[in-house]
């Protein structure tokens, strides 16, 4: 990754989760190696969480994603320990979890870590200014603070006017900004999602995206997200990590995923996302040919390949795709009409900045095509 | 036996029902060619009999130099006799006017004024029946049981829905409680307590306290897991988030467990009455050994308007908690303000009016019952004489006396064979080896052939109750009139305390054996029914639909999919009939049952056979053991059903 360490806000290191009898054991050995029904087979344990290391740099949107199963769920409970980790190091703004005394981990938990869970976790009896400020009556606020406070906060979540209702009352939507209201409220700096909008029906989800988005820019916390969601994952995440029976398979940018995907379960899971809305032209440019004319209109190396289109249609003449001053390459028409048909499934590498850790091969496959 | 066919591919050809039919023939030989040898017949004087009699000498010479009981088990009574005494007293003191104006207000404060008004006409009742003081003391022992199963079974509830370790090790200790029959928990408590109020108060309390734990343990099991770890995650330590999360949510549900507890102290109350404990169980237990159902009946029916009135009192208050829907008539205030006033206007009577017209209830306002009850009950045991008579004596000639015979003059190793194999069958080597070694130690005991005859009527009785519940189960699941009509029935059936069914058997058959099987087929047919039903309508629908659209006919439908797929409930219900049948089966030694309950209560009426008596409780608890674990472990056969979703 591009960070050093010492900037990360959550930096995890060798991870591992086992559920079942006797799970240091099976660490200590070599039944570790085992895929997971071979290991359920032989020792009755389950390994959620497979030697897992990611860091989360401040302010980050991180999503993991992963289909059910995979261990996303556990993982993100492990960081502040609510499922305490077998093995591995775990540390939050520099502060390492692991070692934080039950008195530690709770103040940890009540000032610096909030979460938002997938089914809300409401208290049915509790007023919604009473499930908001929660956090804070356990921190022992005054009661008028606290709902001075809750109030802020609901109006953020644009819940003004539901202070007085019961969870039940509300709407799936409106109890999740609820439970989003809830982990704001306590002014956390990092804040870790569970699936939070699974439950929720296409359209409702589509607007919380926009608010978690809203609020990122606006509060500009740290975030971890979980989603089994592809799109949500893509919209949302400046990074994101695939998970897959416990393991982190790939983390990238979206546009890493989709231009470069790590192996062919990452490959399959992004094949239906159109790709000229994630892609952008430095992936697809290509040294200038011999006597190519070099005089078509300019665009930046970052522009997504589907913003291209009108230039291209404008211009006969290759579009010149350069990175500050720096002529990265050429595409012109035909360029963009085999990359939108499809027919190229290996679009060139990235610029060397970005960091990919895989999917040099295809590349290369490209480039000698 | 399907089990083995599945297992030895070599014999296939053998049908299924062969093995069975094979073991029967065997015992058939067997029985024939060893009746009447290696029998054990009763003897009043067994020798644990006399040493269990010489440990209560022992225990009565001891009991004021013995550190056990000088330190504890006295204190414990004596705690337990001032908490009674100060309860009773507190009532009494209240005076009719007063303790009526109370119950009204707690019903009005709970329920609103619907319950409320039930509560005062419930009271009233009481004294209306003649059975005022009674009332009053029972009143007192449910009180002391409940406060004590309460202080102790809320709290321990609330640790064992936190802690799955302790709720592990509580378990087997509820079970053993729950099956345990009424009865055989007296002769410990009056051991230990002698008798008395305080032995009264205990025994109730250890029956009455299961519930109380279970129930509570659920509650805060059940709390949603996503409001805790939500509660966790924002750095809840363990007491804010039992505080603030597990006691609000299970609130409603802990209120069904002070309903349950009430319940079953109710019904447990009038049998500890057996060792003199005051209440109007001491009215019941004279009217029995009387044959006497006009002394029972107000008795009787006080307790049922009793659990009536507390039953929807506690209900109301559960249901109010729940939040929405449940919502009482009227605003908070009004009712507050109506109980506030009612409350006040029955104790200001109570000091207001002359004292010799608050000291007891009103002579004059008492409705005489005790002979047109008698004169009814003549009546109809004139009348009905034929229909009950020929009733009874087909039942006892054709099924009872038969299997009774059978097992008394069987010898004791082939029972043991039958009872091992047959557990086995049913429920694997575990449960059948924990049935045989019940078995073999009541005969140890020396209560082999009473046991014998015990559990012959038990037999009789379930089988009945089976037939009933299955009949009416059905019956309900499939007519949704039919269930309308028949579940308040069984709401009524389930709130009267067992001792009530006592008195119908009696007025329609005289003290025989056979009323003690009547009176318990119909203490256990109602839950039977209920699981039968809850079996069949949840069945899922999209598979009845699909069975239908194939075409079956109803009969088809209930034999192929329906029944087959209720089994566990079936199951489940006859071990429930089992348990509940045995316990009503031995308090039918009141009414001439005989056998194990008829040594218990001699045992505590007669001071040289307690230690029969004592044995006869351990008999029963065992017996009861044994045909749980008969009959428990069947529902953990394979089944077609489990298997799908293993």
């Amino acid at each position: 990754m591009g960070d050093s360490p010492d900037s990360a806000a959550i930096e995890v290191d060798g991870l591992w989760k086992i559920f079942g009898p006797g799970a240091e054991r099976v660490l200590e050995g070599d039944d570790r190696f085992l895929d997971p029904a071979a290991l359920r087979e032989k020792t009755g344990c389950t390994a959620a969480v497979r030697d897992v290391g990611f860091t989360v740099r401040p302010g980050e949107v991180f999503v993991v994603m992963g289909l059910s199963g995979s261990g996303k769920s556990t993982l993100v409970r492990c960081l502040i320990r609510l499922i305490e980790p077998t093995a591995g190091r775990i540390s939050i703004d520099g502060e390492d979890i692991g070692r934080a005394s039950p008195a530690r981990l709770r103040d940890i938990r009540r000032h610096q870590v909030s979460m938002v869970f997938q089914h809300f976790g409401l208290l049915p009896h509790r007023r919604v200014i009473d499930n908001v400020a929660y956090g804070l009556e356990i921190q022992g606020m005054a009661k008028a603070a606290r709902h001075a406070r809750a109030a802020e906060i609901l109006s953020l979540v644009g819940l003004d006017g539901h202070a007085g209702s019961y969870p039940d009352q509300l709407s799936g939507g409106m109890q999740q900004r609820v439970g989003l209201a809830r982990a704001l409220a306590v002014d956390p700096r990092v804040m870790l999602f569970d699936e939070p909008f699974s439950a929720l029906d296409p359209l409702i989800r589509r607007d919380m995206q926009a608010e978690v988005i809203r609020l990122h820019r606006e509060v500009g916390k740290t975030m971890v997200f979980i989603t089994h969601d592809l799109s949500e994952a893509l919209k949302l995440g400046e990074r994101i990590a695939i998970m897959r029976d416990g393991r982190i398979v790939q983390v990238g940018t979206p546009e890493e995923l989709v231009g470069a995907p790590a192996d062919d379960y990452v490959a399959d899971f992004v094949r239906d996302v159109p790709r000229s809305h994630v892609l952008t032209l430095r992936w697809i440019c290509r040294d200038p040919e011999p006597g190519e004319p070099l005089d078509g209109p300019e665009l930046p190396a970052s522009t997504l390949v589907k913003d291209a289109i009108a230039a291209a249609s404008a211009s006969s003449r290759p579009i010149r795709v350069v990175d500050g001053d720096r002529l990265a390459g050429v595409v012109d028409r035909v360029d963009l009409l085999t990359f939108l048909s499809g027919l190229s499934h290996h679009p060139g590498p990235p610029s060397e900045d970005s960091g990919r850790d895989s999917g040099q091969d295809s590349g290369r496959a490209r480039a000698s095509a | 036996m399907s089990v083995a066919a599945v297992s030895s591919p070599s014999r296939p050809h053998l049908p299924r029902w062969a093995a069975p039919a094979g073991a029967v023939v065997l015992f058939a030989v067997a029985y024939l060619a060893f009746r009447g040898t290696a029998t054990l017949p009763h003897d009043d004087e067994a020798a644990p009999f006399v040493a269990i009699t010489e440990l209560r000498e022992w225990v009565d010479a001891n009991k004021n130099s013995n550190p056990l009981f000088l330190y504890v088990v006295n204190y414990v009574r004596l705690l337990v006799g001032w908490i009674h005494v100060t309860l009773a007293g507190a009532l009494h003191a209240l005076g009719w006017p007063g303790l009526i104006g109370l119950m009204g207000a707690v019903g009005w404060a709970t329920g609103g004024l619907r319950v409320g008004l039930l509560g005062v006409a419930g009271f009233a009742a009481f004294g209306v029946l003649g059975v005022w003081e009674s009332s009053v003391d029972t009143l007192a022992l449910v009180g002391t049981a409940v406060l004590l199963s309460l202080a102790t079974g809320l709290p321990l509830g609330v640790w064992a829905g936190r802690s799955p370790r302790l709720r592990r090790a509580l378990n087997p200790v509820l079970d053993v409680m729950q099956i345990m029959p009424t009865f055989a928990y007296l002769a410990p408590m009056v051991l230990f307590f002698q008798i008395g109020a305080p032995a009264g108060a205990v025994a109730t309390m250890i029956y009455a306290i299961p519930p109380a734990i279970r129930i509570t343990a659920l509650a805060i099991d059940q709390v949603s897991p996503a409001a805790v770890e939500a509660s966790t995650s924002l750095g809840a330590t363990r007491w804010h988030t039992l505080r603030k999360v597990h006691l609000p949510l299970a609130r409603s549900t802990m209120t069904l467990a002070v309903n349950q507890t009430i319940m079953m102290a109710l019904s447990m109350v009038v049998i500890a009455n057996l060792i003199s404990a005051p209440g109007l169980g001491s009215d019941i237990i004279r009217g029995l050994s009387r044959q006497n159902v006009g002394i029972m009946l107000p008795a009787g029916l006080a307790i049922v308007v009793m659990a009536v009135v507390l039953d929807r009192t506690t209900m109301a208050a559960a249901r109010r908690h729940r939040g929405d829907g449940g919502q009482p008539a009227g605003p908070r205030w009004t009712r507050v303000a109506g109980a506030a006033v009612l409350a006040g206007a029955g104790v200001t009577l109570t000091y207001a009016l002359p004292a010799a017209l608050v000291a007891g209830w009103p002579a004059g306002w008492v409705l005489p019952m005790a002979g047109p009850v008698n004169d009814a009950v003549r009546w109809a045991e004139t009348t009905w004489y034929d229909v009950t008579e020929s009733v009874k004596n087909v039942t006892s000639e054709v099924v009872l006396n038969p299997l009774q015979e059978l097992l008394t003059s069987a010898p004791w190793w082939l029972v043991a064979a039958a009872v091992l194999l047959l557990a086995r069958w049913a429920s694997g080597w575990r449960p059948a080896l924990t049935a045989l070694g019940c078995l073999l130690a009541i005969a140890l005991l020396g209560l082999w052939e009473h046991s014998m005859v015990t559990l012959s009527m038990v037999v009789v009785a379930v089988l009945a109750v089976l037939g009933v519940g299955l009949v009416l189960g059905v019956a309900a699941a499939r007519s949704a009139w039919f269930s309308a009509v028949q579940r308040p029935l069984l709401d009524a059936a389930q709130t009267m305390p067992s001792f009530v069914y006592l008195l119908p058997a009696l007025a329609l058959f005289g003290p025989t054996k056979f009323t003690a099987i009547f009176a318990s087929v119909i203490y256990a047919a109602p839950p039977v029914v209920r699981l039968v039903e809850e079996g069949v309508r949840k069945v899922p629908p999209a598979v009845v639909e699909a069975a239908v659209a194939a075409g079956s006919t109803p009969g088809q439908l209930l034999r192929k999919v329906q029944l087959p797929m209720a089994r566990e409930s079936i199951l489940l219900a006859a071990n429930q009939g089992i348990v509940l049948t045995l316990a009503m089966v031995v308090l039918g030694a009141l009414v001439g049952g005989g056998a194990l309950g008829y040594d218990v209560v001699s045992g505590f009426s007669q001071r040289t056979n307690f230690g029969m008596g004592f044995a006869a409780g351990v008999a029963i608890v065992l017996l009861g053991i044994m045909l749980d674990r008969i009959t428990q472990g069947a529902d953990r056969r394979p089944s077609p059903h489990r298997r799908m979703f293993r």
